[in-house]
């Protein structure tokens, strides 16, 4: 269970996030929303901790953050953060398979790293190009393969940034799908940033939304996910279509 | 071509690179003198060649060549880019200002081989501060390794500029980097099995930091002690060759993506294989350069480039 217990976080000049208090259990799915530069970036780095909060604590079953061994900690909570380009010459399988690093003891790759490495990208839809070169794959292929390596990681709990980055329609819907089951099936804990509202509302048990000036709202998707307050945070008019699988909010 | 297939291939090279470097000088030696004079059977010519000259020669263009493919491959992976070489950080600037210098006051050799340490200790220290101090980043490290080394060329030609024309070779030689001094490998291959040992140790923490800081923070890796580290290690390895053999280029620069291009990746195999291929292709380029117009000796720098250039195009453009 991660909780955050009077969260302050600021960068020169601005203040993203004032006495936040959150909690998020395993088995939940959270979405963070909020306008470009609301921090919804470094909130995550500091609930995954990345990134020491200005005041405030972020624990982890009781214990601070800090207080975890590095690896120990890696066990725990996952993160992919947003494409900071690599310098890798390998192989897909080889790229997923540093990120079982935090369960490695001394050196070698052992059976079960390969096959955690494996059935990610299975699980990915990448299995059959697991043996391409990194940087041979398209943008939308090497996303599905850094997801990958987060799955490989195994953690408890998953914290992500933009997701859905370069993937199109079609594994944007499996990514999610894939990332909830880990939450309602596996008792795993999700929290990802995420621009599209109707994945939001449709993959998302829980939204915090980020507003500028460091106020935030935490909830239950289905009371949080309304015109009035999606209006207010992005700051434009929008309109509301409803279809059966969720609403869909448009600028007017 | 498989890792333990090239491991195998640079480990059978490595060897008949050293004898080819033992065996070829002005004077020719046959394989058999050779190999009597290594099993120090019998007191000569061949003996005395072979142990006071030409041994401690090869060992050191081995040790030399591996320290710098060794150090290329750790500030490619430091600073997370390919045109990164032991010299970019201004090590060989630092210390061709300070050796120059002492050059320039006629002191003997030895002082000229400690002030060329004291330089590269210098630039060390200097760039460490500037470019790793408070809320340092890679870029700023990089940048500064940049900017100090352009300010060091500039020292180096005003004092070739100052210098009497006869001291003027001697100089360059020493920045071209040249083995006609090298008689004493103890040092260089005492750094390059304790840096080898060192980064092989690291090496699973060395491919992770190529995703980028933040990942590899989350993955459990301590960058910045990483960082540290490697910024020290390839920093002792380049101070290991400058103040053995001066600044021979391009081996740091191209004998990692050499290695890359074979189809290794992964610092397990990568840094032990691009020492072995840094070292024998210095030792054979040092031998080339004694032997091509003997008994005049070129200085090796200019063979690594001449070599390396074409090697390299020729394996890029087949990769691609």
């Amino acid at each position: 269970m991660l909780r955050a217990a009077g969260l302050n976080l600021s960068v020169p000049g601005k203040v993203l996030c004032r006495d936040l208090n959150i909690v998020i259990k395993p088995g939940e799915c959270w979405g963070i929303l909020g306008r470009n530069g609301s921090g919804k970036t470094t909130l995550l780095h500091a609930l995954s901790g990345l990134r020491a909060p200005d005041a405030g604590l972020v624990s982890w079953d009781g214990k601070p953050l800090p207080d975890y061994p590095r690896r120990e900690l890696a066990r725990q909570i996952g993160v992919l953060p947003q494409d900071e380009g690599h310098e890798f010459w390998g192989t897909a399988l080889e790229y997923v398979l540093l990120g079982r690093y935090p369960h490695s003891r001394g050196f070698g790759i052992t059976d079960g790293d390969e096959e955690a490495a494996l059935a990610a990208l299975q699980q990915m839809g990448m299995a059959d190009m697991s043996h391409r070169t990194l940087i041979t794959l398209s943008g939308g292929e090497r996303q599905r393969v850094r997801i990958a390596m987060l799955l490989a990681q195994a953690p408890q709990h998953y914290c992500l940034d933009e997701p859905l980055q370069h993937l199109d329609l079609g594994h944007q819907a499996e990514a999610l799908r894939l990332l909830q089951r880990l939450a309602v099936q596996e008792g795993k804990a999700v929290l990802m940033v995420l621009h599209e509202t109707l994945w939001a509302g449709r993959y998302c048990d829980h939204i915090l939304m980020l507003y500028d000036g460091g106020r935030a709202l935490a909830g239950s998707a289905a009371e949080l996910m309304t015109l009035k307050n999606l209006e207010e945070l992005y700051q434009c008019g929008l309109r509301e279509i409803e279809t059966e699988v969720g609403s869909y909010f448009l600028p007017a | 071509m498989s890792r333990p297939f090239l491991l195998a291939l640079f480990l059978i090279l490595t060897p008949l690179s050293l004898l080819a470097g033992v065996a070829f000088g002005s004077v020719d030696l046959s394989l058999g003198e050779v190999m009597c004079a290594l099993a120090g059977k019998e007191a000569g010519l061949a003996t005395d060649i072979v142990w006071q000259l030409r041994l401690p020669r090869v060992v050191s263009a081995f040790a030399c060549g591996g320290l710098l493919a060794l150090a290329g491959a750790l500030l490619q992976a430091l600073l997370r880019n390919p045109l990164a070489d032991p010299y970019v950080l201004g090590i060989s600037g630092g210390s061709a200002v300070a050796a120059l210098a002492a050059m320039l006051f006629g002191l003997a050799a030895a002082a000229v081989n400690l002030a060329a340490l004291g330089g590269a200790l210098a630039a060390v220290g200097l760039v460490f501060a500037l470019g790793f101090g408070r809320g340092g980043n890679m870029v700023r490290l990089l940048l500064t390794g940049v900017v100090l080394s352009a300010g060091f060329s500039a020292l180096i030609s005003l004092l070739l500029t100052l210098a009497p024309g006869a001291q003027v070779r001697g100089m360059l030689f020493w920045l071209m980097g040249d083995l006609s001094q090298a008689q004493a490998p103890g040092l260089a291959l005492g750094v390059l099995v304790a840096a080898l040992a060192l980064a092989w140790w690291q090496a699973n923490s060395l491919d992770i930091l190529g995703l980028g800081e933040l990942k590899a923070r989350s993955l459990g890796v301590a960058v910045r002690p990483l960082q540290l580290g490697i910024y020290f290690t390839a920093s002792a390895a380049t101070a290991a060759v400058v103040v053995e053999a001066g600044a021979i280029g391009f081996v740091g620069l191209i004998v990692p993506h050499f290695v890359r291009l074979l189809g290794v990746s992964g610092h397990r195999w990568l840094l032990p294989l691009a020492v072995l291929a840094g070292g024998s292709f210095l030792t054979l380029a040092d031998t080339l350069a004694r032997t091509a117009i003997a008994p005049q000796q070129l200085p090796v720098g200019v063979l690594t480039a001449l070599l390396g250039v074409p090697l390299l195009l020729f394996l890029l453009t087949r990769r691609t």
